[in-house]
């Protein structure tokens, strides 16, 4: 760690923070009711009109919030998996993971009303549930005896049962009623639902919780992603470690997804991005991947709103459209 | 270099068991038959065998028993046949082609382009006919596979049976993304939906009339080129070795896959894994010879679907439970199997 990089990093970040704060300021300023910047900084510093104050404090903000939160878990989440499968193609999405806890939310709203006030809470468990099963059958299916999970099958098996869990979703969401089926088939496409304090509260303690501790886990990451030997001769309880780091993987990809839906390849391009800046370290490149994790979701979130406006398009259709080809080229170069 | 022609055919280890094909095909008919009877003769209305066989020979529209069979039941299942053997015998032409042990049209793209295609139809020209559906599909399949083998073969290890898995679930997501979009926004998603998910339960004359001749033209070719389809499967060089101009039996190859399951999937729906598990299974049976492969799978993924589109039927009535979802409960836990064996070899 020489001078230059530890500038690099810093550079990076600060760049990342300003990014995160212009797409802020356009989503903010752009779509229905709208705020310009004068006014979003009048309505900040405590000088809004109470229209501004109801258009920034309890439509925007809310929505804001959740999407960065969001990004950040879906991002820090794929950073995991990428690593401890030494495979750079892995994300919560692929891995079917996300389809578990969709499967899940569709369970859920077949037996209990989508409007309760307990639904909030107990969807993310519902779908961390449901994500935390799809993992450890992926985990089991690909682990081979005295060599550790294969990555290639890792992948593969994610892939069959990501397509499998998608369409018994499907098949029960055939059978919901108009306008519980609206909200499923928004909620698999990835349109940001939570657009209330509410849903912020409910997300943000997984984040501000999960993300910092795999931050002080980044040397076990370190060595995790050299191999298992490597690790073992360093000292690392390998197989401890790596189950309690896929849990918490899940864990913030299931909360994620819980309240913002299903959304795809922001796992896979943040960390890929990060890693590209600030290089391999996870102590560097864990936070910036948060950062861009939560850049690109609310940007997306932002142009699907403002795109074919009132109905918008769900954030994790815009992601895909993005992130399908950014997959692709990946596929393609390595 | 310079083996015979036996000797690399020993070393690959060509083995069929004609015998065996044969009791699969004779035996096979008689149970496709059967289960179309059984298929026809429950449900909501319950019909005996007697009035079943006799309503097919000498139909008369006066009797109700007549009409049910004969309007909604029969065709119901001989779109159920025409659309298993169609996938089956697409998933089996891929498998040897790309030497792919989990390639399929469901995990490759092929459906995902032809949803996409179907979305886009009903999203823009509500009032197609049939035959536009159709032809619109096969475009869509194509855009699919497109993506799919270009992207596999753009890559620097070639079309390694991983990354076309991969490079297929990129394209799918990318163009379900695009579908799913389309149908949010034209508010039709419920209705594609149920396509999506796979159902016969719509099956007309009309469009029988038009998929029938296209699917069995499509498996005719496809028998035409078993021999050469054969020699392919042990791999591109072997087969130019034996003096095969693979390019062209690729084409053809290829333009007969996208027929059969963009036909398939313009009347039900993608219906993944029908195309995966058969010829696994009949592989199993017959052994390596295409020539078997391609009327035993054809076999076999007729009587599958029939069965399995009863099963979903009767199950929940009176609900239709979408039978890509029955299949899927079949299909899944065989595709992990086979992703767990590593896929490593096809015979």
């Amino acid at each position: 760690m020489n001078a230059t990089q530890i500038k690099r990093i810093r550079i990076t970040t600060i760049a990342a923070i300003i990014l995160l704060l212009a797409v802020f300021v356009i989503s903010v300023a752009t779509g229905f009711a709208s705020l310009t910047p004068e006014e979003l900084f009048r309505t900040i510093i405590g000088q809004g009109t109470p229209r501004e104050n109801l258009i920034l404090f309890e439509f925007r903000l809310p929505r804001i919030f959740v999407a960065i939160l969001a990004g950040m878990g879906l991002a820090v989440s794929g950073a995991i998996l990428q690593s401890l499968t030494k495979n750079p193609l892995s994300d919560p999405g692929i891995l079917g993971i996300n389809a578990g806890a969709g499967l899940m939310v569709v369970v859920y709203i077949m037996f209990f009303t989508v409007e309760t006030s307990s639904f909030l809470y107990v969807l993310p468990l519902f779908a961390l549930a449901g994500g935390m099963a799809t993992a450890a059958v992926i985990y089991i299916m690909s682990y081979i005896k005295g060599e550790g999970v294969e990555p290639t099958r890792l992948v593969l098996v994610g892939v069959g049962l990501a397509a499998a869990l998608y369409g018994a979703t499907l098949t029960l969401s055939t059978r919901l009623d108009m306008e519980d089926y609206s909200f499923m088939a928004n909620w698999i496409a990835g349109r940001i639902w939570g657009d209330d304090w509410m849903f912020v509260l409910s997300l943000l303690p997984w984040i501000i919780i999960l993300i910092p501790i795999t931050i002080l886990k980044s040397n076990v990451l370190n060595t995790l992603n050299l191999h298992e030997n490597v690790s073992i001769g360093v000292g690392v309880n390998v197989g401890r470690e790596r189950i309690v780091l896929i849990m918490i993987s899940v864990a913030l990809a299931s909360a994620s997804v819980a309240v913002s839906g299903g959304i795809g390849f922001v796992g896979l391009m943040a960390p890929h991005i990060a890693r590209s800046l600030v290089g391999p370290r996870h102590q560097a490149f864990l936070p910036v991947a948060a950062l861009i994790g939560g850049i690109l979701l609310l940007a997306a979130d932002t142009i699907g709103r403002v795109v074919l406006d009132p109905s918008g398009i769900p954030a994790g259709i815009i992601v895909t459209i993005i992130g399908a080809p950014y997959f692709m080229y990946l596929l393609a170069k390595k | 270099m310079f083996k015979t022609k036996t000797k690399l055919i020993k070393d690959n280890k060509v083995y069929s068991r004609p015998a065996v094909g044969l009791v699969i095909l004779l035996f096979g008919f008689i149970l496709l038959l059967a289960s179309m009877g059984l298929a026809i003769s429950v449900g909501a209305a319950q019909i005996n065998f007697p009035t079943v066989w006799n309503s097919v020979l000498n139909y008369d529209p006066s009797r109700e028993a007549d009409r049910i069979i004969v309007s909604l039941r029969l065709p119901r299942e001989l779109g159920a046949a025409i659309v298993g053997a169609a996938f089956a015998v697409s998933g089996a032409i891929m498998q040897g082609m790309t030497r792919n042990p989990l390639a399929d049209p469901g995990l490759l793209g092929l459906n995902a382009g032809a949803s996409l295609a179907l979305a886009c139809v009903f999203a823009f020209n509500t009032g197609a006919n049939y035959f536009t559906v159709m032809m619109i599909s096969f475009i869509g399949a194509g855009i699919g596979a497109g993506m799919v083998f270009g992207l596999g073969s753009m890559s620097r290890g070639g079309l390694s049976p991983i990354r076309i898995t991969l490079a297929g679930a990129a394209v799918s997501a990318l163009l379900s993304s695009l579908g799913e979009g389309i149908a949010l926004y034209f508010k039709l998603s419920q209705d594609l939906a149920f396509w999506t998910a796979g159902g016969v339960s719509g099956t007309n004359w009309e469009q029988l009339k038009l998929i029938v001749p296209v699917v069995i033209v499509g498996i005719l070719i496809a028998v035409m080129f078993s021999r050469q389809l054969t020699i392919l499967s042990f791999g591109e060089e072997v087969a130019r070795g034996l003096g095969q101009r693979t390019l062209l039996t690729k084409i053809v190859l290829m333009t007969v896959v996208l027929i059969l399951a963009g036909a398939a999937v313009s009347l039900v729906g993608a219906i993944a894994f029908v195309g995966l598990m058969v010829p696994h299974i009949v592989r199993f049976l017959v052994g390596t010879d295409y020539r078997w492969i391609i009327p035993c799978s054809a076999m076999f993924g007729s009587v599958l679907m029939v069965l399995a589109d009863t099963f979903a039927r009767t199950v929940n009535a009176p609900y239709e439970t979408p039978v890509g979802a029955v299949v899927a409960m079949i299909g899944v836990p065989f595709f992990l199997y086979l992703a767990r064996k590593g896929g490593r070899k096809l015979s």
